[in-house]
């Protein structure tokens, strides 16, 4: 194949598309397409990754028995441990400690700050990571966090903004919780020094949403997870709380009777395991986005591999609307280098269009995500107006110039550095040309069932972030996920703070893994998939088929 | 709608070799990059990242986010037959031929011990907790090793200057990769500078908005428990009248 001709960053044959949506961008400037009704929505659904037929099982066994999921969700739930604990003594803990939290993004960093907020000594806390502290979903968040703290609006327009948009699903009592405390978050943010767009008069900036009613999303420039990570990262460091990196826990242990213990850790540089005892477990590992649900590239961090979902139903926790995923509206679809990648969602609620071959804008930019992802699907491949690039994907053109031509010039500069500076890495200026895209693997919508202080089913077993399930329903808006993760991580750490005051330290078992086993085995799965999965696996089939073990 | 059983392949198809590792047979062009000295042919359309998956590394430092957001990937490399030592995100850099290249998976740095609540928002915040920053010879190697572009010798001055605003423009988009310390001459820890700088700008320099404070008070005082309790008890035929009826803010 001889090499292509490019021209700014494209291509020479994807050129001729793109003048067809630089032409008519004066013509869509004020004009924007009606949002759909719901019958509409429904519609368009049915090309929806969750709908469109297949993709997905029901569980054979453990306590969402009978409930369809993903496939590749159902491989891990269904897989024999790491271990067995055999080869462990358990009895002898490395470490003792009162509240230990499993992963460090924004939900873990949170109910570690909290727990030590609410009396728990530092050096009775710990927080484990399996790669480093910040290799998260949360640091790359980029778009923004809601709070409705306008007068124009209120705690209960987000409540139902964020029901209607996840299917009338969600949990009440835990969706109240975020909308009643996502001022407060921002309060505490503010203290901790956080800096957010603010008007000349000292006001927040608050931008739309997808599927909201109200202007409630607070950002940093398209950098909004990383300040938020890296105030809460340095004040954890400030304060000196104990942590241990590159050391995933494998295995939650338990006392016999159900209540959870402690875990098993794994160094994954050395092979090493230790043994931890704490009177609680919070568990923030986040999402399943490196799963590559119906084969999607993802805009997730590297180690987001649904660990916590396969720990925590071993040890008898109940999940909810774990068969929903969110696939991002907007990802990259070109250059290859990039696809996936996330393009947040504020440069629609900042003007751009989502725009087809011929120029034409063909849906409204801010549906709630399922149903904007859709309609990108659908303009794709039922109605063949995408552009396809080099690599053979599909997608439709976001036409991000028309920021520009909305706000005035230079408020991409201002805004979207950090996508300016994605683009212009590869030779394209997304000022002056759109750029390609096509829905990517987001979110985990569900996950464990908790109350709305992150407390589980199970004993001594809370959770917070993206792992927890019920507060998104069957589909989450933007900025929910950012306000969750803080909402719950904040409260899972005071609850569990309260709960240690009267625990003491259980019996360290693996009861529960060795009748997990059992149940596998009465089942009938026989298979030699392993769980939890840790790491994606990437490495070029070639060297793959070559590598032999001999150290 | 078509077959979309059959689209749902179609699009899995068209992502494989991003989602599954890259099979050989379908790579077009090829280039050799040099991974701590030794050489390794690549597909030229990867990453550095991705050419050393690629090449059979399982990356467990030096990787993170994989989209230029968390830091965890910063790579020093030279192109061939050239003196100068460039530095990069190895997720955001595609492969060049004869590239010779090494990550940096880790830089040593204490943050400082503080209480944000106690601390003066004046320079002096600077020279007690990271005293070094006063050594800086203005050499500039600093902003030239960021793979952000940002200009970080300058926001070391505003530090100096105990120019809080100006620190918090300059340094926004750091994302504490390590790679301007690893350089320094001055042996300065610029992003912990900044870190500290940042964060006391937003608690001193830039003031909670009125709004917020008075929404936490009306929250408190119970102004939204009915209709909050309404809607938490309501049935979804309720909710789904309410929601259609909702009406938009005006754009205005």
């Amino acid at each position: 194949m001889p090499e292509l001709k490019y021209v700014d960053g494209y291509p020479e044959y994807m050129r001729e598309s793109i003048e067809v949506v630089n032409r008519t961008r004066g013509k869509r400037k004020d004009f924007v397409p009606d949002a759909m009704t719901a019958e509409e929505r429904e519609e368009v659904l049915k090309v929806h990754p969750d709908y469109a037929p297949g993709g997905k099982r029901e569980l054979a066994l453990g306590p969402n028995a009978g409930d369809p999921v993903p496939g590749p969700v159902a491989d891990l739930l269904e897989a024999y441990p790491l271990i067995d604990g055999k080869e462990i003594d358990l009895a002898r803990a490395d470490l003792e400690v009162d509240v230990m939290v499993v992963g460090g993004g924004l939900a873990g960093t949170a109910a570690a700050l909290c727990a030590h907020d609410s009396g728990v000594a530092k050096d009775k806390i710990l927080l484990v990571n399996k790669l480093r502290h910040g290799d998260c979903n949360s640091i790359m968040a980029e778009g923004g966090t809601q709070a409705a703290d306008r007068p124009f609006d209120s705690p209960d327009r987000h409540f139902l903004d964020t029901i209607g948009g996840g299917h009338y699903a969600n949990k009440p009592d835990v969706l109240r919780a975020l909308v009643e405390d996502a001022p407060t978050i921002m309060h505490w943010l503010e203290e901790l020094g956080a800096v957010f767009d603010k008007e000349d008069n000292g006001d927040y900036v608050e931008n739309w949403g997808g599927g909201t009613t109200a202007r409630r999303m607070h950002s940093c420039r398209d950098y909004t997870g990383l300040e938020e990570f890296r105030v809460l990262r340095d004040e954890f460091r400030a304060r000196g709380i104990p942590k241990l990196e590159h050391s995933p826990a494998i295995e939650l242990t338990t006392d016999g009777s159900g209540r959870v213990t402690g875990a098993v850790l794994y160094n994954l540089e050395t092979g090493e395991y230790r043994v931890v005892g704490s009177k609680v477990v919070i568990l923030a590992t986040g999402g399943f986005g490196r799963l590559h649900i119906r084969g999607f590239p993802t805009t997730n961090h590297y180690g987001a591999t649904a660990d916590g979902l396969v720990l925590a139903s071993r040890a008898g926790a109940k999940l909810r609307d774990a068969d929903t995923v969110q696939y991002h509206p907007t990802g990259a679809a070109y250059p290859v280098q990039i696809v996936g990648f996330l393009l947040t969602e504020k440069l629609r609620g900042a003007g751009a269009q989502p725009v087809n071959r011929e120029g034409e804008a063909f849906v409204f930019p801010l549906e709630p995500r399922d149903v904007e992802a859709s309609s990108l699907i659908r303009e794709c491949y039922v109605r063949d107006n995408g552009i396809t690039t080099p690599s053979g994907l599909r997608g439709v053109w976001l036409d991000t110039p028309l920021i520009d031509v909305k706000n005035g010039a230079g408020y991409i500069d201002r805004q979207f550095p950090a996508m300016k500076r994605m683009y212009a890495r590869f030779d394209i200026d997304m000022r002056k040309d759109p750029v390609l895209v096509f829905p990517t693997l987001h979110y985990q919508n569900g996950g464990v069932e908790t109350d709305p202080d992150g407390r589980t089913n199970v004993e001594g077993l809370w959770v917070a972030g993206e792992v927890s399930g019920g507060v998104h329903g069957k589909n989450r808006l933007m900025g929910n996920s950012t306000l969750d993760t803080m909402v719950f991580g904040r409260r899972a750490g005071i609850s569990a703070a309260q709960a240690v005051a009267s625990a003491g330290a259980g019996e360290r078992t693996f009861q529960h893994v060795t009748s997990y086993v059992r149940t596998l085995e009465e089942a009938g799965v026989a298979t030699d998939r392993r769980a939890p999965m840790l790491l994606p696996e990437y490495r070029g089939k070639a060297a793959l088929a070559r590598m032999i073990d001999v150290l | 709608m078509g077959n979309q059983t059959g689209m749902m392949e179609r699009i899995s198809e068209s992502t494989r070799s991003l989602t599954t590792g890259v099979d050989t047979k379908d790579v077009e062009h090829w280039v050799m990059i040099y991974i701590m000295g030794r050489g390794y042919r690549v597909p030229a359309d990867l990453t550095i990242m991705t050419a050393m998956e690629f090449a059979g590394y399982r990356l467990i430092r030096s990787c993170g986010c994989r989209q230029g957001f968390c830091g965890a990937c910063a790579t020093i490399f030279r192109r061939e037959g050239e003196y100068k030592l460039e530095s990069a995100l190895a997720c955001q850099t595609r492969v060049e031929d004869g590239m010779s290249l090494v990550q940096i998976p880790f830089s040593p740095a204490d943050a400082a011990s503080y209480d944000i609540a106690s601390e003066a928002y004046a320079y002096s915040v600077f020279s007690k907790h990271y005293p070094e920053v006063a050594r800086c010879v203005s050499c500039n190697t600093c902003t030239k090793a960021c793979p952000q572009d940002l200009e970080v010798m300058d926001y070391v001055q505003s530090a100096i200057k105990g120019d809080f605003g100006g620190l918090t423009e300059q340094s926004f988009d750091c994302i504490q990769c390590g790679l301007c310390a690893i350089r320094c001459p001055a042996e300065i820890v610029q992003y912990n500078v900044a870190q500290l700088g940042r964060r006391m700008y937003g608690r001193y320099g830039s003031p909670e908005p009125a709004h917020l404070k008075a929404r936490i008070a009306e929250i408190e005082e119970g102004k939204f428990d009915e209709a909050l309790d309404r809607l938490a008890g309501a049935s979804t035929e309720e909710l789904e009248k309410l929601y259609a009826a909702s009406e938009r803010e005006s754009d205005g």
